[in-house]
């Protein structure tokens, strides 16, 4: 069953990365971006443990914290830089 | 007791795998971003959770246990925050949700009407 859960997470991974490639805006990439660590932190945890690896439990805890604080960080600086773009043009009101 | 923890194991992980997949389509197939944010959101917040409790019912007692908790806790607590961003930052991006014009449309209508 842990093999099945694997194979089920390697194919959304799949999903995510061509929306990831495919989105037609920035929003839509940072989405499939995030979701696809989202599904690499629970990949590290399974597999790790079906293969016995060592110490992969921390690994996949960093990553979570990494993905959360990449997106953050991604997401603040698109709205930031579109709201000092909306700022520069004089017609436009937010 | 092995028995049942199994089954209860079994059922967590294809409880998730299900939800995991569907999220993938979701993500893949919906129209518009913020249907995009919905499908993936709300199934990867399900999905994570059941996914390792079924790997925690099959551990031993160690350490291990602990960190998948905490691993459970951060995704449970980081992963709706970083949705509720991303949905913030695209609205405040200038994009609308596909029925939006609609609502504001009405709503206008209804507001200049009295």
């Amino acid at each position: 069953m842990l093999t099945a859960a694997i194979v089920a997470i390697l194919v959304t991974m799949l999903l995510a990365l061509i929306r990831t490639f495919l989105g037609p805006t920035e929003y839509d990439r940072m989405l499939g971006a995030n979701s696809f660590g989202t599904k690499t932190v629970l990949l590290i945890a399974l597999a790790g443990y079906v293969l016995q690896w060592n110490s992969y439990l921390d690994v996949a805890l960093l990553y979570a914290l990494l993905n959360f604080v990449g997106t953050i960080a991604v997401m603040r600086f698109f709205e930031y830089r579109n709201a000092l773009e909306e700022r520069d043009d004089p017609g436009s009101t937010v | 007791m092995t028995a049942i923890l199994e089954l209860l194991s079994a059922i967590c992980l294809l409880l998730g795998s299900v939800l995991c997949v569907t999220g993938g389509v979701g993500l893949l197939r919906m129209p518009d971003f913020f249907s995009r944010v919905h499908a993936s959101g709300v199934t990867e917040t399900l999905a994570t959770p059941l996914l390792l409790m079924g790997l925690a019912l099959q551990m031993e007692w160690s350490l291990d246990l602990v960190k998948v908790a905490m691993i459970l806790i951060l995704v449970l607590a980081t992963n709706p925050t970083a949705t509720h961003a991303m949905a913030k930052a695209t609205l405040h991006g200038g994009q609308r949700p596909l029925v939006f014009d609609d609502v504001k449309d009405t709503g206008g209508e209804g507001s200049s009407k009295p």
